[in-house]
């Protein structure tokens, strides 16, 4: 039968293929032969599950009698409305309501704090989906969380640029830091766009950037508080290195103060961005 | 060295919203093409200045917006702000200091392309710039710049944010579409393309940030004026992230041809103090890598492809001599085996094999016929797979073996004398599970 495989007992008589030749010393004793280190495989017996394969759960057989998991019963899987209302809205964006699969995970993960099997139902039920869909679609995603992970998310970029100036000394540092403590998700990220601030870390969406190992501890701890991390290395108060980004091209671009032709009141009621860029003052303490 | 066209007062306070750039002559040219300029009118203009994708790929732009179809159907335009190129961090700049010009380029795109829909696939790191981006959003809709009838022209369009939830695969278009679908982000098979058969099964205009935002300024100075900027064959200014071992790395506008040393030294500051470029990688790290020599080469499409790398998407790495070649070749493998989606065997094993060729490289168990073996199974996944991803690995890779074998053979000679096996072959590991459970 296809993808089923037959349960066994257990093999005692497997483990021997894997212990190492015997010698005989000339007394007769048996004597190991010298263990010599694999740089590549320096642990020769591979670890096993009790049932003898590598995978756990191989040999637990498929139920083949019961029905794949269904779109969930509203009636009987309870979301919260907040999460509800925040799935529907962005399902009603999109001339496909699959598409709002990745904004509903992750608002499913931030009720959650993981995709847990709870969250993917509760996400399923509001979109009318299988959960197997959702699984499929969370496990491909580096930011969707399929294992418990702690509450602050900190994903320290060693890809190529920030690694060449030491983002492997600095998560290791980190993660020296963090050791032990279950509320930090610290992780190292593929590129995350910021190679001009490296070595970078982006502290739950904020980077932060370039961190010296010097300040891996007040980061931490301000992680920890729920302050801002670093605030005068943040990411969004550098100013452009491009020396001609100052000069304002004449005649084109106006300077902030020229009155322009055009420039009359706006339409309709716009609200304005939640805080516009600011600047860095000169000297802050942090 | 010309103006700045796209990073002209970027640095302007609150430009991010809808007053400051108003006041600066925003949206004038999205009132400009909606209300006094035909569709066709619009894609002449864009024809004519010779623009070029600068996502990548550096298609001309004008192109591929004609081989959108013109019947009445839905049609899309998707914004590439998947930006997860290694090294590339101009996009981020862009969105972050400007939106509504990128809003602004959006609606013009969607305009010459018919697009009723538009939405703008951002990755999921990029939370500040996606709040910003929404924001501006919601001025720009207020405002009468999105949605129905804007600006009394009949031209519809809505814009949608789409956040990512990361993934280096996304930034590949058919990848995003199917990731915008909903789904895991697997590249389709090509043909159709999108523009015929994209997002929904509908014809798609597919376009990196910079292009898009670039589309606002070639309607204020005319197409023919912005085609004599750069090169012949490079039309106009690029945004170049320079970054790695170099003394002021960010983001710099530079008008395409200008020669890379002035990039890389005149800009940047090049390599610190008493070192020098060892190799550099001129677009992102899936261009192949240039020597020391090559940096006098003028920064644009054609050269850089003569060259035997290309431009990419404008992310210039820069690698000083204190750090050996081999660490960086396996930095790279290891990120394209993470990021590979598994779709195709070719780029799934290859780049799992060459991760491990090299760490066999680095145990000090490799031999110098590992390096052709190497160079091999490069060769290999180029051109088989779906997408260019596994292509990405092999070019850099198979590049840094073949101009850099020397390093590699003395890295392999130093890594045998460290390891205790010495000289000999290592045995054969016994059979794992041949035999042993079968029995």
């Amino acid at each position: 039968m296809i993808g089923r495989r037959k349960k066994r007992a257990t093999e005692p008589a497997r483990d021997a293929v894997l212990v190492p030749a015997v010698e005989r010393a000339p007394d007769g004793a048996a004597v190991r032969a010298p263990e010599r280190e694999d740089p590549l495989h320096p642990q020769r017996t591979v670890p096993r599950f009790g049932h003898g394969s590598r995978v756990p759960g191989w040999d637990d057989a498929v139920d083949l009698t019961k029905d794949p998991s269904e779109i969930p019963d509203p009636a009987t899987t309870p979301v919260d409305p907040q999460l509800r209302a925040e799935i529907e809205a962005h399902m009603a964006k999109y001339p496909d309501y699959r598409s709002a699969s990745i904004p509903a995970l992750a608002a499913a993960q931030r009720h959650h704090g993981w995709c847990s099997p709870e969250a993917i139902e509760q996400a399923a039920c509001v979109m009318r989906l299988t959960p197997g869909y959702l699984v499929s679609v969370a496990s491909f995603y580096d930011m969707l969380e399929t294992r418990p992970v702690g509450r602050h998310a900190v994903y320290v970029c060693t890809n190529i640029s920030c690694s060449l100036c030491g983002a492997d000394t600095l998560m290791q540092r980190i993660k020296e830091e963090t050791a032990g403590d279950p509320d930090f998700n610290v992780r190292a990220f593929e590129c995350l766009g910021a190679c001009d601030i490296a070595p970078m870390v982006s502290v739950e969406g904020v980077y932060v950037g370039p961190v010296a190992l010097d300040d891996v501890p007040k980061l931490v701890a301000q992680v920890k508080d729920g302050v801002p991390p670093l605030p005068n290395k943040q990411l969004r108060l550098r100013k452009s290195s491009d020396p001609g980004a100052a000069r304002a091209v004449p005649g084109t671009v106006p300077t902030a103060g020229t009155p322009h032709p055009y420039g009359g009141e706006m339409p309709g009621q716009a609200p304005g961005p939640p805080a516009a860029i600011e600047y860095p003052p000169p000297e802050v303490d942090s | 060295m010309t103006d700045p066209i796209l990073f002209a007062g970027i640095d302007e306070p609150a430009l991010n919203t809808i007053e400051v750039y108003r006041r600066r002559g925003g949206y004038e040219m999205l009132r400009k093409a909606l209300t006094t300029m035909t569709r066709e009118e619009v894609l002449d203009e864009l024809q004519a200045s010779g623009l070029r994708g600068r996502g990548g790929a550096g298609f001309p732009t004008g192109k591929k917006i004609s081989f959108i179809p013109a019947a009445q159907i839905d049609k899309y335009l998707v914004c590439n702000a998947d930006e997860s190129e290694p090294g590339t961090f101009k996009d981020r700049e862009l969105m972050q200091k400007s939106p509504h010009m990128l809003i602004e380029g959006i609606v013009i795109g969607a305009f010459a392309a018919g697009a009723n829909r538009s939405f703008i696939y951002i990755r999921g790191e990029y939370v500040e710039q996606a709040d910003i981006i929404d924001a501006a959003l919601l001025e720009a809709e207020a405002a009468g710049y999105l949605g129905e009838n804007i600006l009394g022209s009949g031209f519809n369009v809505s814009l949608v944010l789409h956040r990512g939830a990361g993934a280096y695969i996304c930034g590949e278009e058919t990848g995003l579409l199917d990731s915008l679908e909903g789904k895991r982000g697997n590249p389709r098979l090509k043909p159709p393309f999108p523009a015929n058969q994209g997002l929904y099964q509908g014809p798609t205009l597919i376009n990196n940030v910079e292009t898009l935002a670039t589309i606002p300024h070639i309607i204020r100075m005319g197409g023919a004026e912005y085609a004599k900027i750069g090169t012949d064959s490079s039309a106009g200014t690029k945004l170049v992230s320079v970054s790695g071992n170099v003394q002021r790395p960010g983001n710099y506008e530079v008008e395409l041809g200008t020669p890379s040393r002035e990039i890389i030294y005149g800009l940047a500051g090049g390599p610190p103090e008493g070192r020098r470029v060892k190799f550099w990688f001129p677009g992102g790290s899936s261009a192949p890598v240039l020597l020391e020599e090559d940096l006098d080469l003028p920064y644009d499409f054609n050269t850089l492809a003569e060259a035997g790398s290309m431009l990419g998407s404008g992310a210039i790495i820069v690698v000083d001599d204190s750090v050996p070649v081999v660490d960086v070749a396996l930095k790279l493998a290891k990120f394209y085996k993470h990021e590979s989606c598994g779709k195709c065997t070719p780029c799934r094993e290859g780049t799992r094999w060459t991760v491990s060729m090299l760490e066999r490289v680095d145990a000090g168990l490799a031999t110098p016929m590992d390096l052709d073996i190497m160079a091999s199974v490069q060769e290999q996944i180029i051109g088989n797979c779906l997408c260019v991803l596994g292509d990405a690995m092999a070019m850099p890779i198979g590049s840094m073996v073949a101009k850099f074998r020397d390093e590699f053979e003395a890295h392999i000679e130093t890594a045998r004398a460290r390891n205790p096996w010495g000289d000999a072959a290592p045995e054969p590991p016994p059979p794992l599970v041949q035999g042993a459970v079968g029995a």
